[in-house]
């Protein structure tokens, strides 16, 4: 941590936490978003777009505060579609391309038992605006995760095959688990004014739901060896790039565009 | 006419009952709980309205719309701010806007201090159809944010439930 006249401000650190939160929401909302007439069954179909529009929702709630507390004119628009990826900051875990169901599944769980500790604990920040993003985000998430954590039951105490396919899903998203506790000099200013919460809690709560829901659904937790980082700091996998070429098309291609 | 009309709240609220959800046509901004203050100063007037789901695409809709619709009465000078606090619930949904939805077959929300949701069981879910309570869930979302959908074992018929939040 940079001591003296470098150090980050409440400010700055402020900016940076909301495009994390921010970005999370935005790029595992678009993941969901291209399951939009490809789901398994119609139900579960609409199901994923109507998560992804919850997150959507929180994506805009954090974009829109980033903009204000940086001071600068940009709108959450700016900042979602006109940023490179090098400056998006979301973790990489949420930008991994579709697979199966079942990966999605895991995926929204593990997001999920994460997401949902650290939002309540958001509704206690000295920070107002924070507060009430995050008063309004746990219920959301509450429900998001009580039917991610079915599926998680329903897959992995169901066939032989979904049991196969749920326990694949876990073993190849845990190494992006990891980046999602990963605290820096954003969270320390932030923990020390009272505005965000130290993350030790918020692990303790994961690891409880996850223990719990994967006990009933017969699955293994996977091993924590290595563990995939980099993407707080902007250093994505491929993966990013290709989306936000998608993402962000519209409004590179005609600036300013509206509909 | 010379003189002004003096602009009241009560003119306001009554006005704003013309404002519909644009997703449930039938049910008012204000019996909604969408709708949390309306200020007047002078000729200024101030109307503070509240998200139901953060994501909900009706919102932008319904700002506009209460615009257009105190313009349209004349009254020129209108700002619609969007708080987020204290977060919207289903138990502000009045009970007008509660058989409204009913009527419109759509099962409205039960309270959220309902005692069957303190202890986590399933909610009781009447069908707007046939009024039975042989009643199932078909999938934890529906065709809104705000909606599941269900279905009835009775007389078979598939319904929107809204959520309790």
């Amino acid at each position: 941590m940079i001591i003296g006249p470098n150090a980050m401000t409440d400010k700055e650190a402020l900016f940076t936490y909301c495009l994390r939160r921010g970005d999370d929401n935005l790029i595992l909302s678009h993941r969901l978003g291209e399951w939009c007439g490809h789901g398994p069954q119609l139900e579960e179909d609409i199901a994923l777009a109507n998560r992804a529009l919850d997150l959507i929702g929180q994506a805009r709630n954090y974009l829109q505060y980033a903009g204000t507390v940086e001071g600068k004119g940009r709108t959450e628009d700016d900042l979602a579609y006109l940023r490179d990826e090098r400056h998006f900051v979301n973790v990489k875990l949420v930008e991994l391309p579709n697979a199966d169901y079942a990966h999605t599944m895991a995926r929204n769980f593990l997001f999920d038992a994460w997401h949902l500790p650290l939002q309540q604990a958001l509704t206690k920040s000295a920070d107002a605006q924070l507060a009430a993003i995050a008063a309004k985000a746990v219920k959301e998430i509450s429900y998001q995760l009580k039917t991610s954590g079915e599926w998680m039951i329903r897959f992995g105490d169901g066939t032989e095959e979904s049991h196969r396919r749920a326990q694949t899903a876990l073993d190849d998203l845990w190494t992006y688990t990891g980046e999602l506790f990963v605290t820096d000099e954003v969270d320390a200013v932030l923990v020390k004014a009272g505005i965000v919460p130290e993350m030790a809690p918020i692990k303790a709560a994961f690891d409880a739901t996850v223990g719990r829901v994967l006990a009933e659904a017969t699955l293994k937790r996977p091993a924590d060896g290595f563990m995939m980082s980099g993407g707080r700091q902007g250093k994505h996998s491929e993966h990013l790039g290709f989306m936000l070429a998608e993402m962000q098309y519209l409004q590179r291609a005609y600036p300013g565009a509206k509909w | 006419m010379t003189e002004t009309t003096k602009i009241t709240r009560e003119h306001i609220l009554d006005l704003l009952e013309n404002v519909k959800d644009p997703e449930v046509p039938v049910i008012s901004v204000r019996e909604l709980g969408v709708l949390r203050d309306v200020e007047v100063n002078g000729d200024q007037v101030l109307v503070t309205i509240t998200p139901t789901y953060t994501g909900c695409p009706a919102m932008d809709m319904m700002r506009e719309d209460i615009l257009a619709e105190l313009h349209k009465a004349g009254i020129a000078d209108v700002e619609v701010k969007q708080v987020l606090a204290p977060a919207w619930t289903t138990d502000w949904i009045s009970e007008v806007g509660k058989a409204k939805l009913k009527a419109y077959g759509i099962a409205p929300p039960e309270k959220t201090a309902d005692i069957r949701a303190l202890k986590g069981e399933a909610p009781v879910v009447e069908c707007p159809q046939c009024g039975s309570k042989d009643t199932g869930m078909l999938s934890a979302f529906g065709s809104t944010a705000c909606k599941a959908l269900w279905k009835c074992n009775a007389c078979l018929e598939p319904f929107d439930q809204f959520k309790c939040l």
